[in-house]
């Protein structure tokens, strides 16, 4: 074992990023490319370790390939690059300069992507192993301090001390609700009832929110380790893990984590000789959003409709078939190792007064850098968005700001300096949520962003309670007929109320939520609807029925962009001519408005 | 009662695949979805089947069938394409390329052309968002789409060759 580590830390690595992101970017052909190159390479000595690695995050210039421990990262590798990478850099110990990212400002190269302010101003805790490890090697993660907290914690803690030390330690849960964790484990352990059930929810619904998957795909064992501890805390025999259908990459390497965890000793009988007995099965969701709220997710698991039920009585007392159990999301899972480890005072130190510790965001949208972000709680919005995001794409003007996926709401630019936690976003009229970020520029309608966010949760709820049924199909009527350029003034009021309604009435939370794109929107960008409704006119350019798009013949220059970008030829002209726009073939798409340099295209 | 050969060969799959599973209401959803996975849809005598091994009523197991986004009571077609509509790919024009492959295809959310070769779907996040918008057809890939794009990727799986439609 020691002189396997011995060459681990000798050895060169090269790691190409594997993640969703950088796969449909072609890193797979990247990773079999280098394999290729450095097997028929005759001037290497020793071959480096290959690693295909979970994601980095930084999906927007993937795929990405680091090499250790010279700490280089390639960026936008392509499969021509192979050959060079293994020349140049590995044999020759030269850079490959167009391969490194520059930095925004100095437009000096840099090295590794630790230097750039994309990852500088992160702090990793739940997302500590990703993209430096192989997921599908439970050595590497053992190699990284990996199960080493359930070790100490089944050596040196009891049961009610594991609890405390995550009491001790504020972490909340990370899905969505905030609710503090050690709470919920200690009402689990503190009732009668036999056998406990451990469920980790991997249900990631939310549009625009990845970081569930990035985990479950790059560190899985992080997410068992977690279980396992929760289990000795709570004495539960059993743990279940429902990950998303459509997460296949997820699924595989979740399931051969749980298998050399057990071939390990880390789950089974008797675990590492301690008499805790634990294990996992892994289910498949079946494609339901609502599934990702608790009670439902049971029911799912039970063989049932995802369908909730009404929580007088919390799932810590009566949860699965009926049992105590403690459900918990995949990134509060990956915290308590890290808690357990390290102790709860170092966990809490970072954070503000009401939320402890870190929180991953997928800063999505109308961004430069896209990808995922872990930061302490208490960081701003515009830090988030401009230091590390790179500010809004294309140097459009920032209109708005959408957390907390269907359930959240829209933060105006007015709102930037916010700090981001539990609780300040509450107050905003939004929530955290799983952690979704998604930008918004001027050329994003608000109207139709709330319209997109019902007809989802119209799709999505289960019909069971009226309110949320009801009220989410009224509240689409609405929306698409102001869309359409049919709504009243009085249907502003009229949504209020509703809204209002299922906020109060509804069974659980997606229906009690479910307003809020709608409000948030109406308190931050009412102007935007008065905008549909009384002037006919969507500001952004977006809805079809109140736009029309017009060239400026002053300001173009006949370049051509939007005609040849134009999908269906409505855009005609001779070069260096002004161009026309027409109207009678325009679909509305808004491709010639992005893609004009000189700002010509304008919006009636 | 009478059942033909064919009938037969696929009543037996069925069940291998049904029986491979313990009789309990609990793996009923993953006994459907590996039915859906095999056969690209839930058949009524795999739904029957189903029912009679987890001993539960038909309905039972109807009811989830329509319920869960990720199985399907009609067959799909060869060429399974997929739109992302999630909130990234929303705001970057997501839905144009929508109705991009109903003018090639003349295929709607949910339908499936008259030749069973292309289905059409959208769905909630791929969690791609940084290659937004984004369309996976038959497990691949293609991110930072444009609507011009369409016309090319859906010639790739031989649709939408009808010059005229192309040029319209």
């Amino acid at each position: 074992m020691n002189q396997a580590l011995k060459n681990n830390e000798t050895t060169r690595q090269i790691m190409v990023c594997c993640g969703t992101g950088c796969i449909a970017n072609g890193s797979r052909d990247v990773y079999q490319a280098l394999c290729h190159e450095l097997a028929n390479h005759d001037g290497i000595d020793v071959q480096p370790v290959m690693k295909a690695t979970g994601c980095n995050g930084w999906c927007e210039k993937g795929p990405l390939v680091k090499i250790m421990p010279d700490d280089i990262t390639y960026c936008g590798v392509k499969v021509k690059d192979a050959a060079e990478i293994v020349d140049k850099t590995l044999v020759g110990g030269e850079l490959i300069k167009r391969l490194l990212v520059r930095d925004p400002v100095t437009k000096s190269y840099l090295k590794s992507h630790h230097d750039t302010p994309f990852y500088s101003k992160q702090h990793k805790v739940a997302l500590r192993n990703i993209g430096e490890i192989d997921p599908a090697s439970i050595k590497d993660y053992i190699d990284r301090d990996g199960y080493q907290a359930l070790i100490k914690v089944l050596q040196n803690m009891s049961p009610g001390q594991v609890i405390d030390e995550v009491i001790q330690s504020g972490l909340r849960g990370r899905g969505g609700g905030g609710f503090p964790t050690g709470v919920k484990w200690k009402s689990c352990a503190d009732t009668n009832a036999c056998p406990r059930y451990i469920i980790c929810n991997g249900d990631e619904g939310d549009p625009g929110a990845f970081m569930d998957r990035s985990i479950m795909e790059g560190d899985p064992h992080t997410v068992i380790e977690g279980m396992i501890i929760c289990a000795y805390g709570v004495q539960a025999s059993k743990g279940f893990i429902y990950v998303r259908d459509e997460y296949d990459l997820a699924v595989i390497h979740l399931s051969r984590a749980v298998e050399d965890a057990r071939d390990g000793g880390f789950l089974g009988k008797n675990i590492l000789g301690s008499g805790l007995e634990f294990d996992i099965e892994l289910v498949r969701g079946g494609g339901a959003f609502v599934c990702g709220e608790e009670t439902a997710l049971m029911a799912s698991i039970e063989g049932n409709l995802g369908e909730p039920r009404d929580k007088y009585v919390f799932p810590t007392e009566k949860g699965l078939w009926g049992k105590p159990t403690v459900i918990n999301n995949v990134e509060t899972w990956a915290n308590v190792p890290v808690i357990l480890g390290k102790g709860a005072q170092d966990f809490a130190s970072v954070g503000t007064a009401g939320s402890k510790g870190t929180k991953v965001f997928s800063l999505v949208g109308k961004v430069v850098n896209t990808g995922l972000v872990e930061v302490p709680m208490g960081t701003s919005l515009r830090e988030i968005i401009y230091d590390i995001g790179g500010g809004v794409l294309d140097g459009r003007s920032f209109k708005a700001v959408q957390t907390g996926g269907p359930s959240g709401g829209c933060i105006p630019g007015s709102m930037l300096n916010l700090e981001v936690d539990f609780d300040s976003l509450t107050r905003a009229g939004s929530m955290m949520g799983s952690g979704g970020l998604i930008v918004m520029d001027d050329h994003t309608c608000m109207v139709e962003v709330a319209r997109y966010y019902v007809n989802f949760l119209a799709g999505e709820s289960c019909g069971k309670c009226t309110p949320c049924r009801e009220g989410i199909r009224a509240l689409l009527d609405i929306l698409t007929r102001i869309c359409n350029g049919d709504g009243q003034i009085e249907d502003l009021d009229l949504m209020e109320q509703i809204g209002e309604t299922m906020q109060e009435a509804s069974l659980c939370a997606l229906g009690r939520t479910a307003p809020n794109p709608v409000l948030s929107t109406m308190r931050y960008f009412r102007d935007e609807y008065e905008a549909h409704i009384l002037d006919k006119h969507c500001p952004a350019g977006v809805c079809p029925a109140l736009t029309e798009f017009y060239i400026d013949a002053d300001i173009c220059k006949g370049c051509g962009s939007c005609a040849r970008n134009c999908p269906v030829d409505a855009v005609s002209g001779k070069k260096k001519e002004p161009h026309v726009i027409d109207n009678s073939k325009c679909i509305r798409c808004g491709e010639c408005y992005r893609h004009c340099k000189f700002q010509a295209v304008r919006i009636r | 009662m009478y059942i033909d050969e064919k009938e037969l060969s696929k009543k037996n799959e069925y069940k291998r695949i049904i029986y491979s599973y313990p009789g309990e209401q609990r793996y009923v959803l993953v006994i459907l979805q590996d039915l859906q996975k095999n056969f690209n849809y839930i058949p009524r005598l795999g739904l029957q089947m189903v029912a009679e091994h987890a001993g539960v009523p038909v309905s039972k197991v109807y009811s989830m069938a329509s319920f869960y986004k990720a199985l399907s009571l009609s067959p799909k077609g060869r060429v399974a394409i997929k739109v992302c509509d999630g909130t990234a790919c929303h705001i970057k024009s997501g839905p144009v390329l929508v109705d991009q492959v109903y003018k090639y295809l003349h295929i709607k959310p949910g339908e499936t052309s008259a030749d069973g070769e292309f289905s059409l779907e959208t769905v909630n996040c791929l969690g791609a968002c940084a290659l937004a918008p984004v369309m996976v057809v038959n497990g691949k890939v293609y991110g930072k789409l444009t609507p011009s794009s369409i016309a090319g990727i859906i010639k790739e799986y031989g649709g939408g060759t009808d010059e005229s439609s192309l040029k319209e």
